[in-house]
């Protein structure tokens, strides 16, 4: 079977038009329900859309799993002052690539989720604020929205409600932190992409210095079908702390990788064994992230038992984050593995806090040093200092993000590392 | 804190086992200061915004799932805060570890040794060894103009010069440029600070030897200079300053902070004009006779000689010159003594004046004047008139022709020639330069400039400022106030000041401007003069 790769077991909510360009427009989007969503809470109103989204208690599918209905409702009302509603769209956590696909095959599912997400929180402007990267998304999205406008449902007096919502398209310059939220406001206005001390929280002053509410593509583009069928609707898949259907990006050595649709709760190894065709050449299993590259990694055992929920990898010691899985084989050399995303991560790290700033980047050195043989097992040690060390003292949460792979990988293949260390100690080197 | 101040004004918290009351909407470190706790801190100022990006402020909030910024962290209620908890320290002990990472620690040879914040807070309580094994990344040094220099590698990353520049300058000139441990400082042109008019201020501000002053440069160490609580003697805002000495030389000025003047600024003009007060070849004792007669003498000969011909002199027409760099003390003893030696046709000053004001933007109180002297206004109030043009010059036709008893203070008659005075029945001139126009002077007496006496200013505002005496005055120099004091008394059978407080008490009687002010009551903030001047 071509790309993308489906399988029978899923449940294709968000998915259901991957592969097929004619849904790229206005009228193939209508052919499968398009802006039924929007209709419907035009129809029942303000609140009760933000009503409909807290029953079907969908939780943010950017990483964090705030649920999307209470972050409406903390947008203050009658501030006569402009409300912005900001579309996460700056997809660049490793491993990643669910917001690009919505994008690709259904611009309209968005467009409609930011006219749902502007209409429940009285936003007349929403911003999608794209990577830098995606060339081919943007002008998929940029002529989909030129539709929508000529169509009359995005513009002045949208669907003739008498509401007017509009949406810019603004492409970023390709940095990991513009895709945290508060970084990209900044990015957005301007600005250095550096993330913003809070409080103040966005909802009092965001983007422009305005209420601002910020969601991710996965989460707005999930709005429409609860606004047109319910929140209780939604609540028919996944489990009841983590309702809904999610879509996982599934990458690494399995043979069929990518974007897989399933209700939450849905078991990892089945995941892997069944829906991906099972560990490339018949290898063994070693390690996988589960919810890209900023969470705890988690061994073939953790995985065993592990769902796929946010409170189910939470058991298994880790987070669902954005439900990246990269899967790894038993060949896998998990400290050039970590090495290499610290040093993305030292790339990426704004420079305002001083320990992701200098943590990032000495971690770095360090892991670089034991994997070319040089490091002692005191260096673990270091490592892992400073990884505490950089936990919950910076404004954002990337210095975090690097932390717990390091901390995780070091309990969790220990002997990788000291495999290197005595290697290196046998040949001399250290 | 006053039991008067309305409850919902303050809360009461407790830091670190004591409870302390502090308005509302104070930060955490302010509160903790209140205290005489010090929390340490990098890119917090109290005259910029706070980012809260150095991290180094974080302390123990009961209740809070981590470690709190105390810097933008408001004091609540019922808050129990830990400085010096295990987390805390351990959390600021890690801190202070990053930042050595690349820290050249070159104190050796950076200028801002002796006084410079990781020094001080690695000193307490950062770790006894490092643990950094790799090498440490190197940018190099950056000649930013004016005269700002940019060590990259001992940068801390505060931002604090960014933000002063954008903020409070508001003249964006610096930014940081890349991102992550490749983070530097740096301006977007070639021409840098070159013009720009407070740019000095971000080298007090760097809390490292990030930014040092190229006039300073490894001129001498934070250690070994004296400060003295002075005022800026370069235009008449009065900016509070320090003097740094040493060898009893001005080695630089510094800001002191005032909120009512200058804030934690002062302007780069008044910054750099301070070589004048170390400039050598001064008039070290007094001199008596015109010309070719001109002999040197002591105080004590010559200041009879002079009370003498004074008294001769009675009735005759007096003719003063004074100076607006001279203290109120000197111009209030000169106007004084001119009255008493005879009738008083005129007391004048000359004063340099620039073409245009230059305000600090973001603290607009602070303004760089158009009169570049410090006492423009105390001469105007004692009762001077001033003469001349902008350069300040011209203006003395009538005392360079004068018959009667003409009496210099402070003014170097640079552009007057040896004719001045020489119609002069009394010519007495004291100053800190001989002169060509002190020439037929009668008296030539040796006095202190600001640096090297205690008085007072007025400044733009009608703020009397005092200033210290941080130099020793060559020779046997005396201040003008004593000098002039000291024979007013001998004329009036008076008390002779032995003090600037002394001196300043009988202008305070004196002038009805300086009503009510106390010599202690003007202390180290100054005092607005009665409002009726102001």
């Amino acid at each position: 079977m071509a790309y993308p790769y489906r399988h029978e077991k899923e449940t294709r909510i968000l998915s259901e038009c991957f592969g097929d360009p004619s849904a790229r427009t206005v009228a193939g989007w209508k052919k499968h329900g398009g802006y039924k969503g929007i209709a419907r809470a035009l129809e029942i109103g303000r609140d009760a859309t933000i009503e409909e989204v807290k029953a079907s208690g969908l939780r943010g599918r950017g990483g964090a799993g705030f649920p999307t209905g209470l972050k409406w409702s903390f947008m203050p009302k009658n501030t006569g002052r402009p409300h912005y509603l900001l579309c996460n769209a700056d997809e660049s956590e490793p491993g990643t690539f669910k917001d690009r696909e919505i994008i690709r095959w259904t611009p309209h599912q968005l467009i409609e989720g930011c006219l749902v997400g502007c209409y429940a929180i009285g936003a007349a402007h929403c911003y999608i604020y794209l990577r830098g990267e995606f060339f081919e998304t943007t002008q998929i999205l940029a002529r989909a929205l030129e539709e929508a406008y000529a169509e009359g449902l995005v513009g002045k007096d949208i669907m003739g409600s008498g509401v007017d919502i509009d949406i810019t398209l603004h492409v970023g310059a390709g940095a990991y932190i513009c895709g945290e939220e508060t970084g990209l406001m900044n990015s957005l206005e301007g600005r250095r992409g550096e993330p913003r001390i809070k409080p103040p929280f966005p909802a009092a002053v965001g983007a422009f210095g305005m209420p601002t509410t910020i969601n991710n593509v996965e989460t707005l583009a999930a709005t429409p079908h609860i606004a047109r069928h319910g929140g209780e609707w939604y609540r028919q898949w996944g489990t009841d702390k983590s309702p809904g259907t999610k879509l996982f990006c599934v990458s690494g050595h399995v043979n069929k990788p990518g974007n897989y649709e399933f209700p939450l709760g849905f078991p990892m190894m089945e995941l892997i064994e069944d829906v991906c065709g099972g560990m490339r050449d018949g290898k063994a299993l070693k390690a996988v992230i589960p919810g890209g590259s900023s969470v705890p990694i988690m061994s073939a055992e953790d995985c065993r038992t592990c769902t796929l929920c946010y409170e189910g990898v939470e058991a298994a010691g880790s987070m669902l984050g954005c439900a990246s899985v990269i899967v790894m084989d038993e060949n896998t050399d998990i400290v050039k593995q970590v090495r290499r995303m610290a040093y993305f991560y030292t790339h990426e790290s704004c420079g305002q806090c001083t320990p992701c700033r200098e943590g990032t980047a000495w971690a770095t050195r360090i892991l670089r040093r034991i994997e070319d043989g040089l490091g002692t097992e005191d260096d673990l040690d270091t490592l892992i200092q400073i990884s505490e060390q950089m936990t919950g003292t910076t404004i954002c949460v990337l210095s975090d993000s690097l932390a717990m792979p390091i901390i995780s990988s070091i309990e969790k293949f220990r002997e990788d590392y000291l495999a290197l260390i005595r290697r290196g100690e046998r040949v001399g080197a250290a | 804190m006053a039991d008067n101040g309305r409850k919902a004004d303050t809360v009461t918290l407790t830091i670190d086992g004591h409870e302390v009351t502090v308005p509302k909407g104070m930060s955490l470190l302010h509160a903790a200061e209140a205290l005489g706790v010090e929390v340490p801190h990098y890119c917090y100022h109290p005259g910029l915004s706070a980012p809260a990006q150095c991290r180094i402020c974080l302390v123990e909030v009961e209740g809070a799932p981590k470690l709190q910024p105390s810097c933008v962290t408001m004091a609540q209620d019922g808050q129990v805060v830990h400085t010096e908890s295990a987390q805390a320290r351990r959390m600021r002990q890690g801190v202070l570890e990053f930042y050595l990472v690349n820290h050249p620690l070159d104190c050796p040879i950076c200028d801002m040794s002796g006084e410079c914040k990781l020094q001080d807070y690695v000193f307490n309580e950062g770790r006894e060894h490092g643990r950094g094994r790799e090498p440490k990344r190197v940018f190099g040094r950056d000649d930013f103009g004016g005269d700002v220099l940019y060590y990259g590698d001992r940068c801390v990353m505060c931002t604090r010069c960014v933000r002063f520049m954008d903020e409070v300058a508001r003249d964006g000139r610096l930014t940081v440029v890349e991102r992550g441990d490749r983070a530097v400082i740096d301006t977007f042109f070639e021409s840098g600070l070159d013009g720009a008019s407070f740019a000095g201020n971000i080298v007090d501000i760097c809390p490292v030897g990030a930014l040092v002053s190229k006039d300073f440069l490894h001129k001498a160490r934070a250690w070994d200079l004296d400060h003295t609580e002075s005022v800026c003697p370069n235009c008449s805002q009065g900016c509070n300053i320090d003097l740094h000495t040493r060898d009893n030389l001005v080695q630089r000025l510094k800001p002191r902070e005032n909120p009512e003047v200058n804030g934690h600024w002062m302007c780069d003009y008044g910054r750099a004009n301070y070589e004048w007060l170390n400039r050598p070849g001064r008039l070290e004792a007094p001199a008596v006779g015109r010309g070719d007669k001109r002999r040197a003498s002591d105080w004590q000969h010559a200041l009879h000689a002079l009370f003498e011909r004074l008294a001769e002199a009675g009735g005759a027409s007096v003719r003063v010159v004074g100076s607006a760099f001279s203290s109120n003390e000197a111009l209030g003893a000169l106007r004084a003594l001119g009255e008493q030696a005879g009738t008083l046709q005129a007391g004048v000053f000359r004063s340099r004046r620039a073409e245009d004001e230059d305000p600090l933007p973001g603290f607009p109180i602070l303004v760089r004047r158009r009169d570049l002297a410090p006492n423009v206004d105390g001469a105007g109030i004692l009762g001077f008139t001033r003469v001349g043009d902008d350069d300040g010059a011209g203006g003395l036709e009538e005392a360079a022709d004068h018959d009667g008893v003409l009496i210099v203070v402070g003014d170097e008659l640079a552009d007057q020639d040896e004719s001045f005075g020489a119609k002069a029945g009394l010519f007495v001139y004291l100053g800190t330069f001989d002169s060509p126009a002190a020439r037929n002077a009668d008296f030539v007496l040796p006095v202190t400039t600001f640096a090297e006496e205690e008085g007072t200013f007025v400044n733009a505002q009608g703020r009397v400022q005092r200033f210290r005496q941080g130099l020793r005055g060559p020779g046997t120099v005396q201040p003008a106030w004593l000098v002039l004091g000291t024979l007013l008394a001998a004329l009036t059978g008076g008390d002779r000041p032995v003090s600037a407080a002394d001196a300043f008490a009988s202008i305070v009687q004196r002038h009805a401007a300086f009503g009510g002010l106390t010599w202690d009551g003007v202390g180290s903030a100054g005092a607005a003069l009665e409002a009726a001047h102001a």
